[in-house]
């Protein structure tokens, strides 16, 4: 594992409210982040029939999104989220783990454009997917001089 | 006589919605009602940090709250205009006994700024309630309601429409 891989993994396993959702990395590298999560009957968003909630989907899908950004090869030292949509396509069955699988597909200067599906056990049928905008903090190098 | 009452059956409405949500309960929202208007409440906990060397709130945490406080502002909104027109009455509620809560259809964050480790307040806007689809805006803040930190769109399929 290279170094910038190293990092990007120990950035997100050293998110606090990652860990508070159980959140586990499965795949990093190359832009590419897979993020599972089990089911929780705390995240429950309809109690008549155990649905998790979306924003505990959102959660992850936003936390893999970042993920995806750590381990491009520009080797970001940080990134926020700029922006995010998310289409709810269906219920994500209850009891069953959810898996976000994020792809940052285009990377600027200072932005990732990040793809992410979310699904149950029915790979088939994604539960959700998400496009994101997300800022990229490249490493510091010394610049030539006059040059901004 | 009835204003309080009307008050009193407002709150209790509000309790029940809320209550009943174990993600609500689990990130600590609240809910303040002043008159007919509420604002979401999101009490600070180390748990809700996304980034700790700044350190700063989970993205995924402001967007959660944000369609917490949209899903809750319409539903205790249509809750209370359907028992004001008489299409629901007061007493078939309760606990357990609550019209469902609309589906979100899409979701659409901008993240401002970095949310501080503190509380955070949202107010949600209902900008289009149908019979099918309503469409709700709503705004996070921590120090000052000029300055939210996020802000979000929302659509939502009604319940008893659902394909």
């Amino acid at each position: 594992m290279t170094d910038s891989l190293t990092f990007a993994r120990q950035f997100i396993t050293a998110i606090p409210h990652a860990q508070e959702l159980g959140m586990v990395i499965t795949e990093l590298g190359d832009g590419r982040a897979t993020i599972v999560m089990a089911y929780d009957p705390r995240l429950v968003g309809d109690p008549a029939t155990g649905v998790l909630h979306g924003g505990a989907v959102s959660v992850l899908m936003d936390t893999a999104s970042g993920a995806a950004v750590m381990c491009h090869p520009a080797a970001p030292m940080s990134t926020a989220t700029l922006d995010l949509r998310i289409d709810y396509f269906r219920s994500a069955t209850p009891g069953q783990t959810i898996t976000a699988r994020a792809e940052c597909h285009h990377v600027t200067r200072s932005v990732a454009f990040v793809r992410v599906v979310a699904t149950d056990d029915d790979e088939a049928r994604p539960v959700a997917m998400g496009t994101g905008a997300f800022t990229l903090d490249r490493p510091r190098k010394a610049a030539p001089k006059g040059v901004v | 006589m009835s204003q309080p009452d009307i008050l009193t059956e407002r709150d209790q409405m509000l309790d029940w919605l809320v209550g009943a949500v174990p993600y609500i309960r689990f990130l600590g929202i609240r809910f303040d009602r002043m008159g007919d208007e509420i604002t979401a409440h999101l009490p600070f906990q180390p748990m809700l940090i996304g980034n700790p060397a700044i350190p700063a709130l989970h993205g995924g945490v402001t967007a959660a709250f944000l369609e917490v406080a949209a899903i809750i502002e319409l539903s205790w909104s249509s809750l209370w205009e359907d028992l004001s027109a008489g299409r629901m009455a007061a007493g078939d509620l309760g606990p357990g006994h609550l019209p469902p809560l609309p589906k979100t259809i899409d979701f659409t964050v901008d993240y401002l700024r970095a949310g501080q480790p503190k509380d955070c307040y949202a107010k949600a806007r209902v900008n289009r309630s149908g019979r099918r689809y309503a469409s709700v805006h709503v705004e996070a803040w921590q120090d000052s309601r000029d300055k939210p930190f996020a802000m979000a769109s929302v659509h939502f399929l009604m319940p008893g429409d659902e394909a």
